[in-house]
């Protein structure tokens, strides 16, 4: 079981192994399908992208937040399905400098060549565990692209041991969903 | 229509909580039982924190999945064209207290209106019977599971080897996607729309409720087995656990056909039934239908 602090060095990155258990404390950046849209889309077009986004970790997550006496609050935020930002992936781990993409059922081999490439790794959530995450954002430092809606908005979450969360792909090409898929037993 | 003792846009909130909230104990059991049988550490610790979580969720009275889902709603009994409405008055109250995400979109310019309705939505089946009661029955599917909904249309030599090879397939393909491990709905034989309607009423099911058919009965066991000695796993990531039931519903089909369709229910299978009489109402967390 290992801690990670934020920001992530590319060395402290490039030694985690596939299997490796970890806990995270500091800050992680949502993102789904529309903020990966917009970001790349604006990046692309010299747009000013909101700060936090640049060397992040992203966390592939559309929470339920509620406004209470002006703050925000987390209500509810476990992984999405990565897969569905796979197409992508790699221009916003490289463009950005994303550290650690945090989801749940993995990503693409392409993924994985540019977390090789970037010095990034690919940190498994436990799909469902909602409440638990969000038990351990302690702040919502800030709410962006609001307009997308709740789900798909870039929430920037400050977070204090959350996990736990497997190393599930590393920067040196090993996968545990690679793995586990080859010796699949598929009988019927 | 039976005289009420509660409003239907109110039992419908409640259902709704309920649902979002309360893992039906049939699976909380399933998830106990895989825990304890399962030897991979890995596994081991997506299990624990996924019962971590459930309580957490039942404690602080917080939906257990942030993706709170479409709901399907099941409506058997006596009830009025009117009931329509009302749900759609439950689900909007729903969205504001439980709270629920607001997921329902326009289709192509996915403009979100925020309330969790819209043109199609929600998805209302009717069962009207003589019966004097009403039976409100609601399954929350989040997009990670939905969207892993499979159906074929095989060929009828294909026959129950082809049909296992199809949901084994399914399941494997889909991976750690639809957040396993969950339940496998399975539809056999009706028309190609009703049979995919079959697998996902499928998982209304309680896992604890026998099903009347033999052959089907063994086959849903035959394939319990299979799936979880696949090595797949909770989440995709390995582990003797990848499947907590497997319920099958089948139709007569034309006789030149053999549709199958498999929905697959997350480990969060989130179900919950009113069942309501003129002297109260009875609320549980899975039905036969």
């Amino acid at each position: 079981m290992r801690e990670l602090r934020t920001p992530l060095s590319e060395k402290a990155v490039r030694e985690l192994r596939a299997g490796d258990t970890v806990y995270l404390t500091g800050e992680v950046v949502t993102g789904r399908d529309e903020m990966h849209m917009r970001a790349v889309e604006y990046a692309r077009g010299g747009k000013p992208i909101p700060e936090g986004l640049e060397n992040s970790i992203l966390f592939h997550c559309g929470p339920i937040m509620v406004k209470e006496g002006g703050r925000w609050r987390t209500v509810a935020a476990g992984p999405t399905t990565s897969s569905r930002m796979d197409l992508l992936g790699p221009e916003m781990i490289k463009r950005f400098g994303i550290r650690a993409v945090i989801g749940k059922g993995g990503m693409s081999e392409k993924v994985g060549d540019a977390m090789r490439e970037a010095g990034c790794v690919y940190l498994a959530a436990v799909g469902g565990t909602a409440v638990s995450i969000a038990e351990s954002v302690v702040e919502v430092q800030g709410a962006e692209w609001e307009d997308l809606g709740m789900a798909e908005a870039m929430w920037i979450l400050k977070v204090e041991r959350m996990g736990p969360l497997t190393v599930a792909m590393d920067s040196e090409g090993g996968s545990l969903y690679d793995n586990v898929r080859k010796r699949l037993i598929r009988d019927v | 229509m039976i005289k009420l003792p509660e409003p239907i846009d109110r039992v419908v909130a409640n259902l709704l909580k309920a649902a979002n909230t309360k893992l039906p104990p049939d699976i909380g059991w399933a998830l106990e039982a895989a825990a304890g049988w399962e030897s991979d550490p890995l596994a081991r610790t997506q299990l624990g924190a996924i019962m971590d979580n459930v309580k957490k969720a039942e404690v602080l009275g917080r939906p257990m999945c942030q993706d709170t889902g479409i709901p399907t709603f099941y409506v058997k009994g006596r009830f009025d064209a009117s009931i329509r409405n009302d749900i759609i008055k439950g689900i909007r109250a729903a969205t504001e207290t439980v709270p629920l995400r607001p997921n329902t979109v326009d289709p192509l310019t996915r403009k979100n209106l925020g309330d969790n309705l819209g043109e199609g939505m929600p998805s209302i089946h009717y069962i009207p019977t003589d019966d004097n009661f009403l039976e409100i029955a609601v399954l929350i599917k989040g997009a990670g599971s939905e969207n892993m909904t499979r159906s074929a249309m095989l060929n009828p030599s294909d026959g129950i080897e082809g049909i296992k090879r199809f949901i084994v397939d399914s399941v494997l393909d889909a991976g750690g996607r639809p957040c396993p491990p969950g339940v496998i709905g399975v539809g056999i034989g009706g028309t190609a729309d009703e049979c995919v309607a079959m697998s996902k009423r499928a998982l209304m099911s309680p896992l604890d409720r026998e099903n009347g058919d033999p052959v089907l009965k063994e086959m849903e066991e035959d394939l319990f087995v299979k799936l979880n000695g696949s090595g797949l796993g909770p989440m995709g990531l390995g582990g003797s656990t990848t499947v907590l039931g497997v319920k099958i519903k089948a139709a007569c089909c034309h006789t030149a056909s053999l549709p199958v369709a498999v929905s697959i229910g997350c480990w969060a299978t989130r179900r919950a039934v009113a069942r309501i009489t003129e002297t109260g109402i009875e609320y549980e967390q899975g039905a036969d239908l």
